[in-house]
């Protein structure tokens, strides 16, 4: 079990140093899409960062972010020894790669140091019928975490001084993601991936919606209903001119993940998540 | 596929960043209000010299207690705040600086006016942009807000050849402490300047303008 606690380690190092391709993939498209000069040094300042990252072994953001992690579980292994190794394996890859501490204790306010903390990582497992153990980490920042929205529908939505209703319908729930982007502006490092959940529970939906940042930029929804309405909006988000960094352009997202769920009648929920441009995910099969 | 949208959505990217690129300013820490009002938004500076980081607790530190100018162990007065939280390495008895992007600037907004004006700051770098109370004591105490890239921490600490030394490192944590650091040509664009101009006002503006006609069209799934 030592050996699947360097596996961590190394998924650790893997997602902090360097991105997905296809997310560096959709950053070069940002790149040639635009025209404007300081926009285009912006995606280049990018694209070399992610290149001296991966070169270097350094951290590509120096926020390493609130570390996720999503765990399928063969059965009977211990669920619990998992997220022990895990705990284990964070204390080492903070001290080794290093990762920015970032476990504040809410009660005195100090940092831990290492990164562990109460439900710091948050770990979910789900058991499995494969024989193989699965770890999905998602290294999320904070300054996008910050930008997510939970809208509840009907909901009254404000634009400069006036009003829009966001219905119980698409057409509502485009309108609330829309609303989400306009206020995050570029306070959390567009081009964003965006992750969205639809349904009836309120933790049900943010768990969803964040969880979407773990599917590929080329991935198309498995219900073609879906996939329109992913389409759609990525090109109503990308009309707002925000923009990489928030410096204006035409990127201001490069994918947008839409997940559902069956609500109760009284609820329906909206829930968006955000995910800078450094959208760090990584799988480790065991 | 965007790149074939014609009219309106080609007059949104044209305004709010026009072509007035002008070569890189090279400024110097500290700045003197000379340097600071000559600076305009869209500029490009490369900073050189020392600047401190200074984010979340800093802030609410300097705003509340007001700590007497000689009992901060570096010179504020006429210096750079970076809104920063580095990963920094003590080796031996050294500070190796690891990655140093900016964080959100606006998480600051409420206590940054007053120390701009308390401290003497001329000049905020950060990512994102502030507000108008920030904007107004820019204008009216002479700073400017220097955007750099987000997320670009490998790249940026680059450009910072030394951390000479840290306060507050126990107290506030490692990412939260007040460093002090040593930059050459660190790249950054004015995007508010101290003639009360700012970008991410503009951009603001634009967005708020698309985001009214959105609005308005019925785009529900068919």
């Amino acid at each position: 079990m030592l050996k699947l606690r360097d596996g961590i380690i190394e998924l650790y190092k893997k997602v902090a140093t360097s991105i997905p391709g296809d997310v560096e993939d959709a950053l070069k498209t940002a790149y040639s899409n635009e025209t404007e000069p300081l926009i285009r040094e912006s995606l280049n300042v990018i694209l070399q960062n992610i290149k001296i990252a991966r070169t270097t072994s350094r951290p590509i953001c120096q926020d390493t972010g609130f570390p996720v992690f999503y765990v399928k579980v063969p059965k009977g292994l211990s669920h619990q020894l998992i997220r022990d190794m895990i705990m284990d394996a964070t204390r080492i890859a903070t001290d080794k790669i290093p990762l920015r501490p970032n476990a504040v204790d809410v009660i005195t306010e100090k940092n831990t140091g290492d990164n562990v903390g109460e439900y710091f990582p948050f770990v979910y497992t789900e058991e499995t019928g494969e024989q193989s153990l699965i770890v999905d980490l998602m290294l999320k920042g904070g300054g996008c975490e910050n930008l997510g929205q939970t809208y509840k529908l009907p909901a009254v939505l404000t634009f400069g001084d006036k009003e829009a209703i966001a219905e119980r319908d698409f057409d509502g729930v485009r309108k609330c993601i829309l609303d989400a982007v306009f206020k995050a502006q570029g306070k959390g490092c567009p081009p964003y991936t965006i992750g969205v959940a639809i349904g009836g529970a309120k933790d049900q939906v943010t768990f969803l919606s964040k969880k979407q940042l773990m599917r590929r930029i080329p991935d198309i929804h498995t219900n073609a209903v879906i996939a329109e309405l992913e389409n759609k909006i990525l090109n109503d988000i990308n009309r707002l001119g925000i923009g990489t960094a928030g410096l204006g352009g035409r990127t201001t997202a490069i994918g947008i993940k839409i997940a559902t769920a069956h609500r109760h009648p009284a609820s329906y929920f909206v829930d968006i998540s955000f995910s800078c441009w450094a959208n760090r995910r990584g799988r480790l099969i065991w | 596929m965007l790149g074939k949208q014609k009219g309106k959505a080609d007059m949104v990217e044209k305004s709010a960043v026009s072509s007035q690129q002008s070569a890189s300013k090279r400024i110097n820490t500290p700045l003197t209000e000379d340097i600071v009002m000559s600076l305009r938004i869209g500029d490009i500076v490369l900073v050189n010299g020392l600047i401190v980081t200074g984010r979340d607790k800093v802030h609410k530190f300097l705003a509340h207690e007001k700590p007497d100018k000689k009992d901060i162990p570096f010179e504020l007065h006429d210096g750079i705040i970076y809104h920063c939280g580095p990963i920094i390495k003590k080796v031996d008895d050294t500070y190796k600086l690891i990655a140093a992007g900016p964080t959100t600037s606006m998480r600051v907004e409420m206590y940054e006016a007053d120390v701009i004006k308390t401290y003497g700051i001329r000049g905020i770098i950060g990512k994102g942009g502030m507000g108008e109370e920030t904007l107004n004591a820019m204008k009216e105490y002479g700073c400017v807000y220097l955007h750099t890239i987000s997320g670009a921490a490998a790249y940026l600490a680059d450009r910072i050849k030394n951390v000479r030394d840290g306060w507050k490192i126990e107290e506030f944590g490692a990412p939260e402490a007040m460093w002090l650091l040593e930059v050459e040509e660190f790249p950054a664009v004015v995007t508010m300047d101290a003639r009360g101009n700012s970008l991410h006002r503009d951009i603001e503006k634009i967005s708020l303008t698309k985001l009214k006609e959105l609005f308005l069209e019925k785009r529900g799934i068919s």
